[in-house]
């Protein structure tokens, strides 16, 4: 399992309702119903990510992240889950603020694109490319780059709390300056 | 996974009379009443592999395979239902039934009336999908189902899938509902009004009592079919379907038949105004206009929902604009909101409200995905 989704299933409560977007096959959704007994639904937009939703007997709702969440009631879950697809949103904002409306928290991934690897490719006149940054400039599915440091000033414009931050880079916490020798960043925040 | 194979043997329908009378929600009262139905596969020892397709407007209960005596007659969901197929009859007891009020079988407009002796005709009364699922009840009671896997259907079929979680909440586990509102637009309505003022406008209509003046109000059905036949395609479709083609190679500055559609929708409505009866279309219609599980509810989806029990799977094609996805997603909404086990599936089919009927790749993956974990 991909690092930030182990985290993930660590932090959500046992029990907890979850709404997990941009939710791919469901794996994840699969280790928080065995391992936490955790309910819950993606929102996946892909055909075929969907259809491996159902076949992994995953409750799946195929719209458009980029729409809002206006399926979703305020506060109908504690817990939405937005792994590795911050990067591809366009309208972050928008949809920062519709999964702290209809959840109690959220648990937000991302690559970070502080890390030493990227800045010295940036350095040299290149795109990053890397494990976590894997495409090409111009195949790649990421609108919104951001460094560990650009998303928690975003956090604090939208008076959003950040209660537990773990940075990671080849699946091993980071704790000496985060944002330049970690790859990937979990956060797990709540309305003000 | 196996590969789909032909129906093994052929298809028999049947009928089922029950001698009770029906309390129809419009208030009238059936003395008694004949269901057409047919099966598929086998009822397991444990009785818990039943799956009920419920048909759509002009369909029957004849879903799937052909008849020793009629072979050219295949079932019309034959492609999804069968052996080895994604609602596989080699795993599933599946159960075709035809609706109260059909001219394909069940007791109807066109049966004989007890209390006169004659066709009902206009007598017979309007029915609903409540109704039908009453009737559905009676029969799942004769052929010893207690419990439905799942109830499946699309469009008018899908509605009485829903009703079915709301009328029998215990007696459905599954509820499959493709390309469905849980309720009709006005606009909905209005072609729904424009194809029965054709048929009762119909000089051959006698106002319901055509049978035994030996005529059809043939023409009255041809329009109606007609106007059905644009709102089931997509517009997309059209174009890519007939475009502008011309049926003389140029105009021909006349009212014959100039464009491949009007040549389509033709051949439709003649087709249609040989078989159907124009007294169940103008009822079928109403049942459609009627459905409204909210309405009791104050409008209130998400309170008319509550009582369902069944997990859920919604399906909407991008292409239907006659029940839109935005329609499916307020029922979506509505489980969501009452926590119901729910998936939703949105797909990119370009046939309009008819691709629930045609074969593409994802959406059959995608229900035989669903269908393969139903626990048995």
């Amino acid at each position: 399992m991909r690092p930030d989704l182990a985290a993930i299933v660590h932090w959500v409560p046992r029990g907890a309702r979850v709404l997990d977007l941009g939710c791919g096959d469901g794996t994840l959704l699969r280790s928080l119903w065995h391992e936490r007994e955790a309910p819950g639904y993606g929102v996946e937009i892909d055909d075929d990510s969907v259809i491996a939703c159902v076949a992994n007997d995953v409750n799946v709702l195929q719209v458009d992240l980029e729409s809002g969440l206006s399926l979703f009631a305020d506060g109908s879950f504690d817990c939405v889950i937005l792994s590795e697809t911050l990067q591809t949103i366009h309208r972050t904002e928008l949809l920062m603020r519709e999964m702290l409306r209809v959840g109690r928290e959220m648990i937000v991934s991302f690559p970070n694109f502080g890390h030493w690897s990227a800045r010295l490719q940036v350095l040299l006149g290149r795109m990053p490319v890397s494990e976590t940054l894997p495409y090409e400039w111009y195949e790649t599915p990421n609108v919104h780059h951001c460094t560990v440091a650009d998303f928690e000033d975003l956090c604090r414009r939208l008076g959003v709390r950040i209660r537990e931050r773990l940075v990671l880079h080849e699946g091993k916490p980071v704790t000496l300056l985060p944002n330049l020798f970690g790859s990937l960043a979990v956060y797990r925040c709540t309305a003000g | 996974m196996n590969a789909p194979e032909s129906n093994p043997a052929y298809v028999i329908a049947q009928k089922a009379r029950f001698d009770a009378p029906i309390r129809l929600k419009g208030g009238a009262e059936l003395p008694s009443f004949e269901i057409a139905y047919e099966t598929y596969g086998e009822l397991n020892a444990a009785k818990s592999n039943a799956v009920l397709v419920c048909h759509a407007l002009n369909a029957s209960h004849h879903v799937a395979g052909v008849y020793e005596d009629d072979k050219e007659n295949v079932g019309w969901w034959d492609n999804l239902v069968g052996p080895g197929k994604p609602l596989d009859t080699r795993r599933f007891f599946v159960v075709g039934s035809n609706y109260l009020g059909s001219c394909f079988g069940s007791t109807g407009p066109a049966s004989i009336n007890p209390a006169s002796g004659r066709p009902w005709g206009a007598e017979f009364p309007v029915v609903t999908v409540e109704d039908w699922v009453e009737a559905q009840a009676r029969l799942a009671d004769r052929l010893g189902i207690e419990r439905f896997a799942a109830v499946i259907g699309g469009s008018l079929g899908a509605m009485q899938a829903l009703q079915w979680a709301l009328s029998y909440p215990e007696r459905i586990r599954h509820s499959i509902v493709i390309a469905a509102a849980a309720r009709l637009s006005p606009q909905n309505i209005a072609f729904n009004e424009v194809a029965r003022q054709a048929i009762m406008t119909d000089p051959d209509f006698h106002g319901g009592h055509y049978y035994d003046k030996g005529v059809v109000p043939t023409r009255g059905l041809r329009i109606a079919r007609m106007i059905g036949h644009i709102t089931y395609l997509s517009g997309e479709a059209m174009a890519e379907k007939f475009g502008r083609l011309l049926r003389r190679g140029a105009p021909g500055f006349d009212f014959d038949i100039d464009f491949e559609i009007e040549s389509y929708l033709r051949y439709q409505g003649d087709k249609f105004s040989t078989y159907f009866d124009a007294n169940t279309y103008l009822r079928i219609t109403k049942a459609l206009d009627y459905f409204d599980p909210a309405a009791d509810f104050g409008g209130d989806l998400t309170k008319a929902l509550a009582r369902a029990r069944a997990a859920f799977l919604v399906v909407s094609f991008k292409s239907d604009w006659r029940f839109p996805p935005a329609r499916s997603r307020e029922l979506v909404r509505a489980l969501l909101d009452n926590r119901r086990i729910v998936s939703y599936l949105e797909l990119d089919a370009p046939g309009g409200h008819d691709a629930f009927l045609l074969e593409d790749e994802r959406y059959h993956a995608a229900l035989r995905a669903y269908l393969g974990n139903i626990e048995l």
